[in-house]
């Protein structure tokens, strides 16, 4: 069995800072690390390699520092890393990257290989589109399970896969036909702790490089910032709040003074408060 | 199997694994590099000032392509009191030269960029791998290491270990004791993020150009310790330690301690409109010349603060973990060459090259110096420092007073609160504990 599994390297969201002047995110120096969804589709795989016998590829776009993600998921155990890296890549939103990655997964089927499963994570953390799994689905004609939670039955003689699919509203338990492309939802799995076969392996294997062309890519038209429509207009922090706390000191008041000036602080600011207060002071009286 | 099989396992990939894995890598042995954290740098933390003559005997060009911060062109000495300082300040403008002396770093930038370049050197780093324990024979001897991954024994014919401060690996195999709290330091530090025009102003520096301020006194509260600021592009690094037993004996919190040092007069408007985006604690090897363990053995050798190769006086702490990292290896590399195995005996000549080595003659130069700081550390950490800022302020301050009587309550000042032979003795150990 052939499992090719798409992961993104994103920078660390839980790291990102944002320059304290110009309001911008800066990029420099922030980790970088697997998109977190795609470790479990990763994990997935993995599994299923490891209960069916097969392989694992996994198949990233991005700049040549994306090896390190790559070499990575090779620690975890993965067989085979592709590094999809060209400048024809630059600024590819989600409609260039799903067809790069789509056509460098059909390049994989002939040399390595035709997939019976394609995953993917859900979605990445710094686009949060969820769009390129589906977007690779459709153009390799492959049917598509999304926000699958447990992988069931996998029959391979059969060619059929059972999933359970998290919809609104309740679980889905779905079947369907191979080859298919399944995107994962987090917290299915735990990734495991790579041995140190796997890690050695890993610092020393070749990490496969393709550019566009060995990726078999002809029309250049349809990559990064010419093939994307969508436009980044602008990146921006949100600023802070402009209104702030006001402090009430309590030393060398008694509590009821303290309390006091709070009520009165409070009303001070929300005169509807004090009148709904009174209003239905009265009603407590009349009753 | 046949377990795999190297000529070196370096553990840990701060300064001077690093040093040690490049050195042995670049000269063609089979290195395994291990490194607990997620990357070379997660776990680090210095200052940072980085030296660069002893880089530059790993790696000369280091210039080209290594994250430096700024260079340094001035050096600030401050005793301090709560509401004083009292400095002296070294500028000169020959540190702009080509090749600058030294460099103020980022450890989690700049260790990235070593450990890369110990991977084109051609070993293999395995970071997020954690060494449980160094495997002996019967004999004693270290043959390997064992991992907290599956499958997890790899041998090798010598282990370097540059496991830093707390380095519980050789602690744990019986090869050195545990340090002592009289023997570290804790500190902590802040990363003070603030434009680059705006430090260079506050500063008065420009480009590249940087400023270190090295600070003792009252921000201690009595203490041995020692404060600093130092000028990256664009932050400030800001710290404070002092020594473990002192923290333990007074009681007073580190973090208390950083607040105070940043709400002083004096320092409150360098960082004023920062954003800390960074703090960090790391123990630092106090113990000096004496503190120094068993540095080699059958199959083993400890480099760097695992070492506690630390000179507290210069504060001089990577250089010495780079050297030390450097001299194993090329000790190393020498035994391996003539065929010879790594015994204790034969490793014995990183001991010597060590000896041989700056590293070693600095180290002897203070041997008493922790001694002398840290029994007396009201002395000099305290009652010097308000003296000091008293017989400053008797010279400085205009007020109609007679300057002979101002220099007399100057002097009964300082011999009230040391008397004559506390004053004499002082200067007298300190002058010894110099040379």
């Amino acid at each position: 069995m052939h499992i090719v599994v798409c992961i993104k390297q994103v920078p660390d969201s839980a790291q990102i800072r944002v320059h304290p002047v110009t309001n911008t995110i800066m990029r420099q120096g922030v980790p970088t690390i697997i998109n977190p969804y795609d470790l479990f589709a990763l994990e997935e795989a993995l599994r299923l390699r490891d209960k069916f016998g097969g392989e694992v590829t996994v198949l990233t776009m991005g700049p040549p520092m994306a090896e390190d993600s790559l070499r990575r998921a090779l620690t975890y155990g993965a067989d085979r890393a592709v590094l999809l890296t060209d400048r024809f890549f630059a600024g590819s939103d989600t409609l260039a990257t799903s067809f790069a990655l789509a056509t460098a997964i059909a390049r994989i089927s002939e040399v390595y290989g035709k997939p019976e499963i394609v995953f993917t994570g859900k979605q990445t953390i710094d686009g949060d589109t969820a769009q390129v799994g589906p977007g690779i689905a459709k153009r390799l004609d492959l049917l598509q399970l999304t926000y699958v939670s447990k992988i069931g039955k996998l029959d391979l003689d059969g060619g059929s896969i059972e999933v359970e699919r998290r919809a609104e509203g309740g679980v889905q338990v779905l079947k369907t036909r191979l080859p298919v492309l399944i995107t994962m939802l987090e917290g299915t799995n735990d990734m495991r702790r790579g041995s140190m076969k796997d890690a050695l392996r890993a610092a020393r294997a070749e990490v496969v490089k393709w550019g566009a062309k060995d990726a078999g890519i002809e029309d250049m038209t349809k990559c990064g910032l010419r093939g994307s429509p969508t436009v980044v207009k602008r990146v921006f922090a949100p600023g802070g709040r402009t209104d702030k706390a006001e402090f009430i000191t309590f030393t060398d008041k008694t509590p009821i003074e303290f309390g006091d000036e709070l009520v009165e602080a409070i009303f001070k600011r929300q005169p509807a408060v004090e009148d709904d207060l009174i209003k239905h002071a009265h009603e407590f009286a009349a009753y | 199997m046949i377990e795999e099989r190297f000529d070196a396992i370096v553990i840990g990939a701060g300064m001077s694994g690093n040093a040690a894995a490049y050195t042995l890598a670049s000269r063609g042995l089979k290195v395994l590099q291990l490194e607990r954290g997620e990357y070379s740098g997660s776990k680090n933390v210095q200052g940072a000032i980085m030296y660069a003559s002893m880089l530059e005997k790993i790696i000369p060009d280091f210039r080209e392509d290594a994250p430096l911060e700024r260079h340094l062109i001035e050096q600030r000495f401050w005793m301090m009191n709560d509401r004083s300082v009292t400095a002296m300040q070294y500028r000169s403008d020959d540190f702009n030269e080509d090749k600058p002396n030294r460099y103020t770093i980022i450890r989690s930038q700049f260790d990235k960029w070593f450990s890369s370049k110990v991977k084109e050197a051609g070993a293999i780093v395995l970071a997020e791998t954690t060494v449980t324990e160094l495997m002996q024979d019967a004999y004693g001897k270290v043959i390997g290491v064992r991992v907290d991954r599956e499958g997890g024994k790899i041998m090798a014919d010598v282990v370097v270990i540059a496991e830093g401060v707390n380095g519980l690996i050789g602690q744990r195999a019986g090869l050195r004791d545990a340090p002592k709290p009289d023997q570290v330091a804790l500190a902590v530090k802040e990363m003070h993020f603030l434009p680059s025009d705006v430090i260079e102003s506050r500063f008065n520096i420009k480009g590249d150009e940087g400023v270190v301020i090295e600070a003792i006194g009252t921000l201690s509260q009595g203490m041995t310790g020692m404060g600093f600021i130092y000028t990256n592009k664009e932050s400030i690094s800001l710290g404070i330690g002092c020594l473990i037993s002192d923290f333990a004996k007074t009681r007073i919190s580190p973090a208390k301690l950083i607040e105070d040092f940043k709400a002083h007069p004096a320092v409150a408007p360098l960082i004023a409109g920062s954003e800390v985006k960074e703090y960090a604690a790391h123990m630092i090897p106090e113990g000096g010349y004496k503190a120094i363990p068993q540095l080699y053995g059958d199959g083993w050798v400890v480099v760097g603060d695992a070492a506690q190769f630390n000179n507290a006086v210069h504060r001089e702490g990577s250089n010495l973990a780079m050297t030390t990292g450097r001299l194993a290896a090329e000790a190393i590399f020498q035994i391996k060459s003539r065929r010879d195995p790594m015994t204790k005996e034969n490793l014995a000549l990183y001991k010597k090259m060590v000896d041989d080595s700056f590293v070693m003659r600095d180290l002897k130069k203070y041997k008493d110096m922790p001694a002398l700081l840290h029994t007396n550390s009201q002395n000099f950490f305290k009652t010097y420092p308000e003296l000091v800022a008293k017989a400053m302020e008797n010279f400085v301050r205009v007020d109609g007073t007679p300057k002979v009587e101002k220099e007399k309550a100057t002097f009964k000042a300082w011999r009230a609160a040391r008397g004559i032979r506390g004053l004499v003795g002082d200067v007298v150990k300190l002058a010894r504990a110099w040379n």
